[in-house]
């Protein structure tokens, strides 16, 4: 990619090294000789319904036992219903994955939080509201966007089920070592633009693989000045590039946001964890295999019109003309997917209309996500004939949600207020689109049938979400004070 | 695990990037908790077209797959692989692969490699100009053959090796077990854990 900027290891001091670099190396079991990969030690292994069974089958096929218990953590979140949540789950294979589940986590003595209790949400909501997610900790889940989890400066990596089995059994990977890549994101976001903004330009700028076989560090001011949730709607992305992982090293921001959690140390515990979290920013002078420049100044809201997450524009311009994109297979899939979002080249992204807003998904399902959206819907009407979900990312969420009155302010203004979980984000329980409906939508893919068969999905920030349920089309707030309400 | 050295069958086009793993199996068909049974869900949503690749005669059987850049990206469902495996594909190659589905493919014994850009063209050119017509993909030698045509493909030393051997991962690593042992001595006693289960008490602290 012509946007990135490859550097070579210059540094000759090879004792400075990068936030990536040093998580790693604390975690080396082994490392790897010609060209086997280094073991690395897994300190948090995250379940859920869904890449779990098959593993727990592995295990019990070969007789093996779940090595640390102690170090596992499991709640239910893909194929959970939003409504009725005390009924039995109507889709008997859904309900058949959330009872293996249930059995494999009661013989295996795993801790799960099952629907109804008050930390069950999506995996990636969960691990870091209950403070297990650290800086300079490994976590691995049976899910691409545990990348999420790199907000706190933790080595995060998302992976298939083999592997999943792997760490059960043994507490460890078998991993190659990475290329980083610094992304740093200079200046100040306007009021308006968000950290999903700034991910979505950072994608559209190095593509669906421009981030393959690198870890990814976020940094400078604009970044530094996120907060932890912002940082995770980051972080949580990366694998849209093509990225192992995200990383953001731990700062104030993220001590602030751990004291106090349920699992998060204390005491004279606490004073160590920080001295040792403080060791691991980057070092100034350590050099990175690639450098990617965005200036946050000039970001503007943004979203996509095409099937993968790098197919983006700012909201103020166009549908792109794919006869002016040069690469041959860029231009084939825009091609396509212009045809499968029935969209025009050339037409203006703001007069997109929407049957569907989604706010949700572990990108942007935090409650802080909820108040920013509340804040702009507030008092004002929702467009006629449009649809609003909102599904809070964890049950937690939703209740410290309501004590604050959001759900009050999404229901006055005819949003349906869910139960936590995934959701319409990938559509496995019955939240789902309807062929050819046109959602946009706060979580992660656009890609073709994500969040139902022939569903067409515009990933937009939750301020544009709210806009958006005002206005009926693709709309951020600043398109609400044009139109002079208020 | 079974060994892999060469397989020979029938290669199927797919001209198509960014091929990603919602596409290669939809969501939907993630609810089975068996780790076979998946053919039917491979390419779902694409194989309601009749014209679609996978559905034409001269296609049936196919072993090897020939697809675009950055197959595989996206979700890390190893259903993926599964899928792939159970219609039959023992390879597929193309010119990027995403991350996790490489590394789930070694896993299961699908051979994912990787060729030149250039050289998926001269390959789908070759195939849809004989439809039908076998190749022999060569681990050993890192090479597809198919007539006198012969192109390489990349993949990394270890995999390459696992899957020559015929090794299961848990087994190799376990070999390591005094290191672990070893290196969880050392783990500092402030790092997370999830047992003992905490109070409510404790859980509502903020
Ligand atoms: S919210 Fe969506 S992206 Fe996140 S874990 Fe659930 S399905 Fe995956």
């Amino acid at each position: 990619m012509t946007n990135v900027i490859s550097t070579s290891h210059v540094s000759s001091d090879t004792h400075l090294r990068t936030l990536a670099e040093k998580v790693w190396d604390k975690h080396l079991v082994s490392k790897g000789e010609d060209g086997t990969p280094d073991l690395i030690y897994i300190d948090l292994h995250l379940l859920h319904e869904v890449t779990s069974p098959q593993a727990f089958d592995g295990l019990r096929l070969a007789n093996r036992m779940l090595r640390r218990p102690d170090l596992t953590i499991a709640t239910e979140d893909h194929n959970t219903p939003t409504l009725a949540i005390d009924k039995p789950i109507v889709d008997p294979t859904s309900r058949t994955q959330i009872e293996t589940l249930r059995r494999n986590c009661a013989e295996y003595g795993v801790r799960l939080h099952s629907l109804g209790d008050i930390e069950q949400g999506i995996v990636h909501v969960v691990g870091p509201q209950l403070g297990l997610t650290q800086p300079g900790i490994t976590v691995v889940c049976g899910d691409s966007h545990t990348s999420t989890h790199g907000a706190f400066g933790a080595m995060a990596l998302g992976i298939g089920t083999s592997e999943v089995e792997h760490v059960m059994a043994t507490q460890t990977l078998p991993l190659n070592p990475f290329k980083t890549m610094a992304i740093t994101v200079n200046g100040a976001l306007r009021t308006g633009v968000t950290a999903k903004d700034i991910i979505l330009a950072v994608i559209a700028r190095i593509g669906t693989g421009g981030g393959a076989g690198y870890v990814l560090e976020y940094r400078g001011e604009a970044i530094r000045a996120l907060s932890m949730e912002g940082r995770m709607t980051v972080c949580n992305m990366s694998i849209e590039a093509g990225a192992r992982a995200g990383m953001v090293a731990p700062d104030q921001t993220t001590y602030d946001y751990l004291k106090g959690r349920a699992h998060a140390p204390r005491g004279a515990d606490w004073d160590a964890a920080v001295a040792y979290w403080q060791t691991l920013a980057t070092d100034e002078g350590a050099s990175y295999d690639a450098e990617v420049i965005i200036d946050a100044n000039g970001l503007e809201p943004f979203v996509t019109w095409g099937t993968n997450p790098s197919q983006g524009v700012s909201l103020s311009g166009s549908v792109p003309n794919p006869a002016d994109i040069i690469d041959a297979n860029e231009r084939s899939a825009a091609e396509r997917a212009l045809e499968y979002m029935d969209l025009t080249a050339g037409t203006p992204m703001k007069e997109i209309r929407v049957d569907t807003v989604f706010l949700g998904s572990c990108t942007n399902s935090r409650v802080e996500d909820l108040r920013a959206a509340a804040e702009i819907i507030k008092g004002r009407t929702k467009a006629e004939g449009l649809r609003m979900m909102v599904v809070p990312g964890s049950a937690r969420v939703r209740i410290e949600a309501e004590a604050e009155g959001l759900d009050k302010i999404f229901l006055d203004f005819g949003a349906e207020w869910r139960f936590a979980g995934c959701s319409m984000c990938l559509g496995m329980n019955p939240d789902q689109l309807e062929p050819g409906e046109r959602c946009a939508s706060t979580s992660n893919r656009n890609f073709e049938g994500r969040q139902g068969k022939g569903g067409r999905t515009h990933l937009v920030s939750p301020l544009v979400a709210a806009a958006t349920a005002i206005r009926g089309t693709l709309s951020s707030p600043w398109d609400l004070v044009q139109d002079g309400d208020r | 695990m079974q060994k892999f050295t060469t397989v020979t069958g029938i290669a199927v086009p797919l001209r198509r990037s960014n091929v990603d793993t919602d596409q290669i199996i939809p969501a939907v068909h993630l609810k089975r908790v068996t780790r076979t049974g998946f053919e039917d869900a491979l390419f779902a949503a694409w194989r309601l077209d009749p014209d679609f690749v996978i559905n034409k005669k001269e296609y049936q059987g196919g072993r090897v797959l020939i697809a675009g850049a950055d197959f595989g990206i996206g979700s890390s469902r190893e259903h993926a692989v599964w899928a792939l495996r159970d219609y039959g594909f023992d390879v597929v190659l193309s010119p990027r692969f995403g991350d996790i589905f490489r590394g789930n493919s070694g896993k299961q014994g699908l051979l994912a490699g990787q060729i030149s850009e250039s050289d998926a063209e001269t390959l789908w050119n070759l195939i849809e100009s004989d439809p039908g017509v076998e190749l022999t993909v060569d681990l050993v030698s890192k090479t597809v053959r198919v007539g006198d045509l012969s192109v390489n493909f990349e993949i990394d030393d270890y995999t390459r090796w696992r899957l020559l051997e015929g090794l299961d991962d848990i087994g190799l690593t376990m070999r390591d077990e005094a290191r672990i042992n070893e290196f969880e001595a050392t783990r500092e006693s402030w790092l997370p854990r999830t047992l003992p289960a905490l109070s409510p008490e404790s859980l509502s602290m903020r």
